[in-house]
């Protein structure tokens, strides 16, 4: 939460609309001084079954693991095995290695859109490692690490950013909309938060029929506005459903400030509060907070104790989107000055710390990636971009309105001569 | 005159409104210090202020409600939804409580309420930037429905709606923000310069809804449309090489009845030609209004050239917009009729 130091509103707060603003502006400064970074020490880590009510200093503090040195420490700090640490890392430079290579590919025209995660991976990442394959994952469209995590080949993913012949969407959905059954990866919609209450309805059916398994959703702190959010939160306190609610706070929704979505006054964790709901605000540039986060919520919901509410705290250092300019509306170097660090460097020095990582192992991991992403890419792009016309086949445009397909589409299907 | 792209066009309209009526306020997504993910309210802020032109949470329903509130508080908003395939979340406010108050409370309560947001496809944005919804709030009595195809049009008649004491949506086709489209996406764009409907006038004027536009006299038969296919019908007529009088409805609802009864009456011929998908579209309700008003002076059946019944591809974006091919096989079958 951004203290103001500016309470001028109070003043003129008779004859004017209190509209609030960001820290700074693109021709201003920000180096974050205003933020209230706690030290790993102070979170406690309840029980799972403690009463919510008395665990709501979670929601204002800062739950981190990994101090400022790259060491693991605090009441949330356990014993993960380097080898789940390790993929860790290697599944968050493939993200974000990934994201550079598909902007590349939208900078020469292969691809119409795409959307970058740069420091967020850890939040993605970190999560799908702390829960089972099993659990059903409702992400926002900025999750492409859960998909990297849960081993989905790249070459697919590719292939829907193409629109190509092998495109699972069949070409349907602008690039990075993914959709993966069998990962148990929930269709990406466009419009925002949506997913959020159907995860609390998918949850409410799994306790109905016993099946053990958890439901988690993702939004952004601007979508927390949206009345799925709402609603989510208030069917996941009414039936104590087996559902984590995320919420990724990078604070910047297109050229929204987090505090035009209220987290002036509050935290976006806090908003699980008035529902009774466990409500945990973290570090989402720590990756053994986002693990030990996720690892303590998917715990209580399995023990049939219901949502828990997570905040990651972290810095959206990408555009919005392709379409985007961060520089109109936030100084250019406001990224640099964000004080939790990139999630990457800091899971690669703990690694280091435990002597099951060094420099050169690093630098010949990164060289594989790229070895890896190219010959990844060539062969997406041998299905096809969507320039080069080896599309899905276009009849099938008319599929999969309805399971089947009514006589008006047969007829305009066959309108069209196809 | 000054020369104006859509975009300029919608921008003036707001300043212009802003600058003349001090009740008048702008809310929406980014629409504040960024100036609009368009640029459509770029500057605004800057000039007027943010307690006049600010940005909101991200929460449809929330922006159409605190919308309704400010109006019933003396205020004159506009309602920026970014694009309209956002605009459902705020369909209760808007088909329930926007379109509703006025008849509810007898006349005494009522919202001046004005909603801008962009529609249409053509951009490559994928179904959840490429929607037409306007045929699902032409069937909502109580709210007028706009949609302007050319910078001249934009202005007058958004001004117009700013000024409207009952709630308007104001479909901003986003294919012709910046120039005129005529369904040939493999031809060079073409800018606003190039249209004589680009030379917009500086202050202030408006445009009355439930007047249409004959953008292209003609004996042979009646197009009638309306958005963006105002443009892509023109080049259809030329490629097919017919005399077509052109209707641009320009306003959904309410409808000018008489300026389509007439034409038709007078070439005995129609086509209806629009972006959204066919079943239950707008084009269903200006057939009926053909049918019950020039049925016996019609010489060949009406075809509607649409958008197929499916959510708009992202791959297949020129194989689902109705584009001239489309068109000109349909002109032609009614020709031979």
């Amino acid at each position: 939460m951004a203290k103001k130091q500016n309470q001028s509103n109070i003043v003129n707060s008779l004859n004017k609309l209190h509209v609030p603003q960001p820290t700074a502006r693109p021709d201003e400064f920000n180096d974050f001084s205003n933020l209230n970074i706690p030290n790993v020490e102070q979170a406690e880590c309840p029980a799972i079954d403690t009463n919510p009510h008395e665990m709501r200093g979670l929601a204002y503090g800062l739950i981190r693991v990994l101090d400022d040195d790259g060491n693991a420490a605090g009441n949330w700090n356990s014993t993960i095995e380097p080898h789940v640490l390790v993929k860790g890392l290697k599944d968050m430079l493939v993200t974000r290695m990934f994201d550079e290579r598909m902007q590349m590919m939208h900078r020469v025209g292969k691809i119409s859109f795409y959307m970058k995660s740069t420091g967020e991976e850890a939040i993605s990442v970190a999560h799908a490692a702390a829960i089972n394959f099993a659990d059903m994952v409702f992400p926002s469209y900025r999750n492409q690490g859960i998909l990297i995590a849960r081993g989905y080949s790249l070459v697919d993913m590719m292939c829907q950013c193409l629109s190509n012949a092998r495109d699972n969407c069949k070409g349907r959905q602008l690039p990075i909309m993914y959709s993966w059954k069998k990962g148990n990866f929930f269709s990406i919609s466009g419009n925002l938060a949506t997913q959020f209450s159907q995860a609390v309805g998918w949850a409410m059916a799994e306790a109905q029929q016993g099946g053990g398994r958890v439901a988690s959703a993702f939004v952004g702190e601007g979508s927390t506005a949206e009345l799925d959010f709402h609603s989510a939160l208030t069917f996941a306190t009414a039936f104590s459903p087996p559902v984590i609610l995320n919420i990724t706070n990078n604070q910047w929704a297109i050229s929204s400030n987090q505090v035009v979505a209220g987290g002036e006054k509050t935290t976006f964790a806090a908003r699980g509060i008035g529902f009774g709901l466990p409500s945990l605000r973290v570090d989402g540039n720590d990756f053994l907070a986002v693990y030990a986060a996720t690892k303590w919520a998917a715990a209580r919901a399995r023990a049939g104790l219901g949502a828990t509410v997570i905040e990651y705290f972290t810095y959206r250092v990408a555009p919005h989107s392709s379409s985007d300019d961060p520089s109109a509306y936030r100084p250019k170097n406001e990224p640099d000055f964000w004080p939790l660090g990139d999630p990457i460097d800091r899971l690669k020095t703990h690694l280091i710390n435990l002597n099951q990582w060094s420099e050169t192992q690093h630098e010949t991991l990164i060289e594989d990636i790229k070895t890896e992403m190219k010959q990844n890419y060539k062969q997406a792009e041998s299905y096809g971009t969507l320039k080069s016309g080896d599309r899905p086949d276009v009849t099938t445009m008319f599929e999969d309105v309805y399971e089947d397909m009514p006589l008006n589409l047969l007829r305009q299907r066959q309108e069209m001569g196809l | 005159m000054a020369q104006m792209n859509m975009l300029e066009a919608i921008l003036s309209a707001q300043k212009t409104m802003l600058a003349r009526d001090d009740k008048v306020v702008i809310l929406g997504q980014d629409i504040g210090y960024f100036g609009g993910v368009f640029r459509a309210t770029e500057g605004l802020q800057a000039e007027f202020g943010s307690n006049r032109v600010f940005d909101t949470p991200i929460s449809e329903n929330g922006i159409v409600a605190a919308a309704i509130g400010m109006s019933l508080n003396g205020l004159r908003p506009i309602a920026e939804i970014q694009f309209a395939d956002y605009i459902y979340p705020a369909f209760d406010q808007i088909a329930s409580e926007a379109a509703k108050l006025r008849y509810r409370s007898g006349g005494e309560y009522s919202t001046n309420l004005t909603i801008r947001t962009p529609c249409g496809g053509g951009i490559r944005g994928g179904q959840t930037h490429s929607q037409s919804p306007e045929g699902i709030f032409t069937h909502v009595t109580g709210i007028h429905v706009i949609m302007p195809s050319n910078p001249y049009d934009a202005k007058g008649l958004l001004i117009s709606a700013i000024q409207s004491n009952d709630p308007v949506i104001f479909f901003e086709p986003k294919r012709l923000y910046n120039g005129p489209f005529y369904g040939e996406p493999d031809k060079p764009s073409v800018g606003w310069d190039s249209h004589e409907k680009g030379e917009v006038p500086e202050g202030h004027y408006t445009i009355p809804f439930g007047k249409a536009a004959i953008t292209r006299a003609g004996e042979d038969l009646t197009i009638i449309t309306y958005g963006t296919m105002v443009h892509v019908v023109e080049t259809a007529v030329k490629m097919a090489g017919v005399d077509a009088e052109i209707i641009d409805l320009r306003s959904l609802a309410p409808i000018d009845n008489d300026t389509i009864i007439n034409s038709v009456n007078k070439t005995g011929r129609c086509l209806v030609a629009h972006e959204a998908t066919k079943t239950g579209g707008f084009g269903a309700e200006i057939l009926s209004i053909i049918q019950e008003n020039c049925f016996w002076k019609l010489r060949a059946p009406i075809e509607r050239v649409t958008g197929w019944d499916i959510p708009y591809p992202h791959a297949f974006e020129w194989e689902y917009f109705p584009g001239p091919k489309r068109i000109t096989n349909a002109i032609n079958r009614i020709m031979e009729a």
